[in-house]
């Protein structure tokens, strides 16, 4: 079983303030650090722990530019057997359509059973890559995957429905999986576990080694073009409310029926 | 009338020294080979240095193994040991004159004769006495109270050894008494009741004037004493009681490093290389560690301190102890070949110490400051905790903290550029940031709580504040401090240890200062034990103590009034780094204070439950905060604010008086804030 996890590496924005980059077309990220896409951490567990029950190889790719190589190294310390950072300059500015064509040209010349991916990317939230690629690759997909099993050239797995319901697939393989995050708990990542693949070569391809030309990447090939990015205006500020506690559940009643949020 | 002597007494013809030359040979083969075996297990386990200080490790065994300085803190059962060990002790030079005499019947030991001879043996007659009283109360106070503290949940099997043991040990005062007042009677020498009360007891029983009866009494009683003697000594390398025999070299060979935990592997220069981190069976363990295993002596004090435990987790340390010695009792059997997993095939960590034990712990340290003969466990659960994190086991919660620490020197993630945020703007107090190269008398290490908790944020200020009004040289690091590291290493990340640390030190080395100081207990053990380098380092409550013997300050009652005041001991302040007195004498300096000490208190102080990355960590098995334990113990004395000095023993309090319901009734503060509000 091959399987090729595609991992989006990501700005950690949880505690830093967050200000707008000159030209209004991204936030500032200078000073943020970079981390792997929470929903990608799963899905580098689960195929790590497909391999584990079935055997096989599990590749980690990543379309982002050099720093992300220590991201990279710890999904090889989660246990996977190679990772590949794909980047050019060209590449700068482009769209999720850009993302899957990149990646979509990365794993076609490859020998591959599975391609996983997170549903969502927690900066920009949009949830396109998966379903693309997989167009691009001709194969099936699924989003919002909570439970896989591989047997028999198939791939059948729970997805998570509204109300708590929840959808039972089956389709061959190879496939594309979009994995909601909770799926698995994902292995801890120690320093010495790092260390313990340092070794490891993680090449570094361009758009020459996949056979792309400049304007199918970054702006050149995007078919969103970014607007603007702005941050929410401020608003009236938030009223606290003092007292007891039975007294403040009250007035909290009082205020939600005001607003309509209560019938 | 004729006195029979064992030694001049053929036994079914066989000359008697030659019947007491066989028992003692078989007897001495079956325990060498026995111990032989033990120790064996000890020789494959992990290398451990032990053997320098020897001073210290004199003192220790001489203090709390010969000594017993630890057994009253139970006062009852501690009474009851001391009793028996002494008489262990002084029963030994009597235990080697009856095996001579099996020999010879005038066999003595060299220096036990004449008057000295008479004294030892009226001495040794009182002890017998003693002893068999011991016994018998010991038998009676397990039949009858059951101490919850002896049972042994979920591992059946190991109540009667205790019963055995204790019957072994009084059939060997009996048959001493029988020997002896067998003999007593035969002599009749009037008014020797006084000397010999055992023996003159014994012989109430007997019948007079019949010397064939008294004089079968009197061999019998010594052959069946030697008999039951071997037999208690072979008895005890099998059985928990084996501590009779390690307990004194298991204090010697304790570990001296307080507040520290041991290296993942001693004598290794790169562990990052080896094969295996931290402990998965018996022989990753040190041979130290096994001896401990061997010595624990299911007295369950350790169980009865531990806060995990008080509050339903599972774990119990005295029943790592059990459990790992039954694991090496079973898979290296005296007979047979060591084999692991035993019949079930079980891992010893993971399967019989579960993950959830091991998880449990807060290395509080109350079961080390309990155990009669320093028994180790910080260091075991470490080690077993490198080994799950080698394996990506650890769990879900305390893995983004771990993560944070590892990307931005935090737990709580926070930007690094933000770490001296707090510092900026205060009304009554200039911090410098000490940048490279620069000096400074004081470095205050104010560690993330300090830097990123808004809560702890107000001590660090009322700290600053304190600092600048008594116009002390003092300055943080800022930007360039890290995490010190302290829960890191005790959570098994050792790696990520070594980092936080590596980036502290260079910081340290690359700035002049004559002392580092923190209100944070675990920085200061971890800056002050951990670090492979050594830094002078204060714990604040010492820098006030020193202002106030120095006259240069003063406090008042004006913030605590009228109310009752309880301290509660930080686990990495008192026990890890014996700091008890400086808070006290700082509290105590306020005028007309009503202060009260809980129960628990100074060396028994309840863990609130843990600092650091510890506050991340969830468990599903407690049914109560140990921080509700503890202010329900506070709220016992009557207190209306709790003193503590670190600052996670105050968000764990401050919590639990909500949850207990003692807003309002009971305030949590931290020594710092308190001396800040009561400066005159």
């Amino acid at each position: 079983m091959n399987i090729i996890v595609c991992m989006k590496w990501i700005p950690d924005t949880s505690e830093a303030d967050l200000t707008v980059a000159a030209g209004a077309k991204d936030i500032k990220k200078d000073d943020l650090d970079h981390d792997i896409n929470d929903w990608d951490r799963f899905a580098v567990e689960e195929a790590v722990q497909i391999k584990e029950k079935v055997g096989g190889k599990v590749t980690v790719v990543c379309v982002a530019p050099e720093d992300s190589e220590e991201t990279l190294r710890e999904c090889l310390a989660r246990g996977a057997d190679e990772a590949f950072q794909v980047w050019s300059d060209e590449m700068e500015g482009g769209d999720g359509y850009c993302t899957a064509s990149i990646l979509a040209k990365f794993i076609k010349n490859r020998d591959f059973d599975l391609v996983l991916t997170g549903t969502l990317a927690e900066d920009d939230g949009a949830g396109q890559v998966g379903g693309m690629l997989a167009a691009m690759l001709d194969i099936p997909s699924s989003t919002l995957v909570s439970k896989i099993e591989i047997h028999d050239k198939k791939a059948s797995f729970l997805r998570e429905l509204e109300g708590g319901l929840y959808e039972s697939v089956e389709t061959d393989i190879p496939c594309l999986i979009s994995v909601a995050t909770g799926l698995n708990e994902p292995r801890f990542v120690s320093i010495r576990a790092v260390r313990k693949v340092a070794s490891i070569d993680i090449p570094n391809m361009g758009i020459e080694e996949l056979g792309m030309d400049a304007g199918q990447v970054g702006q050149a090939g995007a078919r969103l073009v970014m607007e603007e990015v702005s941050l929410p205006p401020e608003g009236e500020g938030a009223e606290i409310i003092a007292g007891k506690p039975e007294e403040s559940a009250a007035r909290l009643a009082e205020i939600l029926k005001e607003k309509g949020a209560l019938g | 009338m004729d006195i029979l002597k064992p030694a001049d007494t053929p036994l079914l013809g066989i000359p008697a020294p030659v019947i007491a030359l066989c028992v003692l040979v078989l007897a001495a083969i079956f325990f060498s080979y026995v111990m032989y075996k033990r120790i064996d297990l000890m020789r494959k386990a992990a290398p451990d240095p032990r053997f320098s200080n020897i001073p210290a490790r004199v003192w220790r065994a001489l203090l709390y193994g010969f000594g017993q300085w630890r057994q009253p803190r139970y006062l009852g059962a501690g009474i009851l040991h001391i009793l028996l060990f002494a008489g262990f002790m002084i029963l030994s030079l009597r235990s080697l004159t009856l095996i001579g005499r099996g020999f010879s019947s005038t066999f003595h030991l060299p220096f036990l004769t004449g008057p000295i001879g008479f004294a030892y043996e009226s001495l040794k007659d009182y002890t017998v006495l003693v002893v068999l009283i011991v016994c018998v109360i010991a038998i009676l106070r397990r039949a009858i109270f059951h101490p919850s503290r002896y049972q042994h949940p979920g591992v059946p099997g190991h109540e009667y050894e205790a019963y055995v043991i204790l019957g072994l040990v009084a059939a060997l005062m009996v048959t001493d008494m029988v020997h002896d007042g067998s003999l007593f009677k035969l002599e009749s020498v009037p008014g020797a009741y006084h000397w010999f009360p055992a023996a003159a007891f014994a012989s109430l029983f007997m019948p007079s004037h019949d010397s064939s009866v008294l004089n079968a009494l009197h061999v019998g009683g010594y052959w069946a004493h030697i008999l039951v003697f071997f037999g208690l000594l072979n008895y005890l390398p099998i059985s928990k009681h084996f501590h009779v025999i390690t307990a004194i070299p298991n204090v010697y060979f304790s570990n001296l490093n307080r507040g520290a935990i041991k290296p993942v592997r001693y004598g290794v220069e790169d562990w990052m290389t080896l094969d295996q981190c931290g402990v998965s069976d018996l022989t990753s363990f040190t041979w130290k560690h096994i001896l401990d295993f061997y010595s624990c002596a299911d007295c369950g004090r350790c169980t009865d301190n531990c806060p995990a435990n008080a509050v339903g987790r599972t774990l119990s340390p005295k029943m790592i102890s059990v459990k790992a010695r039954d694991y090496a009792y079973e898979n290296y059997p005296i007979f047979g070949k060591a084999h692991s997993g035993g019949s079930e095939n079980k891992k010893l960590v993971g399967d019989i110490i579960t993950e959830s034990e091991i998880w449990a712990c807060t290395t509080c340290g109350a079961c080390e400051a309990e155990c009669p003969i320093f028994i180790e466990y910080i260091d075991k659960i470490v080690d077993m905790r490198r080994y799950l994190i080698d394996r990506g086991e650890i769990p879900q919660s305390l893995q983004k903290p771990l993560q944070q620490i590892k990307k931005k020197g935090n737990a709580y993630g926070a930007m690094k550029s933000k770490r001296a945020a707090w510092a900026k703007g205060l009304e009554d107090a200039e911090v410098r940031i000490l940048s490279e190269g620069e000096s400074c008398d004081l470095l205050f290490f104010v560690d993330s709580c300090g830097s990123f908790d808004p809560r702890i944020q107000e001590i660090s200020k009322s700290f600053a504040k304190i600092m600048s009004r008594n116009n002390l040289d003092f300055a943080i690091l800022g930007q360039d401090e890290n995490d010190s590291g302290n829960e890191v290493r005790r959570l098994g990340e050792e790696g990520l240890f070594e980092q936080v640390s590596a980036k502290n030190i260079e910081a340290f080395k690359s700035r002049n200062f004559n002392e580092i100081v923190s209100f944070d207990p675990h920085a200061l053990n971890a800056i002050r034990n951990d670090y492979p380098e050594t830094f002078p380092v204060i714990h604040s409550s010492q820098l006030i103590s020193r202002l106030l013997n120095r006259k240069t300050m003063s406090l008042n009652r004006d913030w605590v009034g009228d109310r009752v005041v309880t301290y509660h001991d930080p686990c990495y302040l008192g026990r890890h780094n014996g700091v008890y007195d400086e808070p006290r004498d700082v509290l105590k300096s306020i005028p007309g204070i009503k202060y009260k000490e809980m129960e628990r208190s100074f060396s028994r102080s309840f863990c609130c439950s843990g600092g650091g990355l510890l506050l991340w960590y969830e468990n599903e098995d407690e049914k109560e905060r140990m921080g509700e334990v503890r202010v329900r113990m506070a709220a016992e004395v009557g207190a209306q604010v709790i003193v503590t000095a670190c600052p996670f023993c105050l968000i764990n309090l401050e919590d639990a008086i909500k949850t207990t319901g003692n807003e309002g009734k009971i305030e949590v503060i931290d020594l710092i804030e308190l001396v800040d509000r009561s400066m005159s």
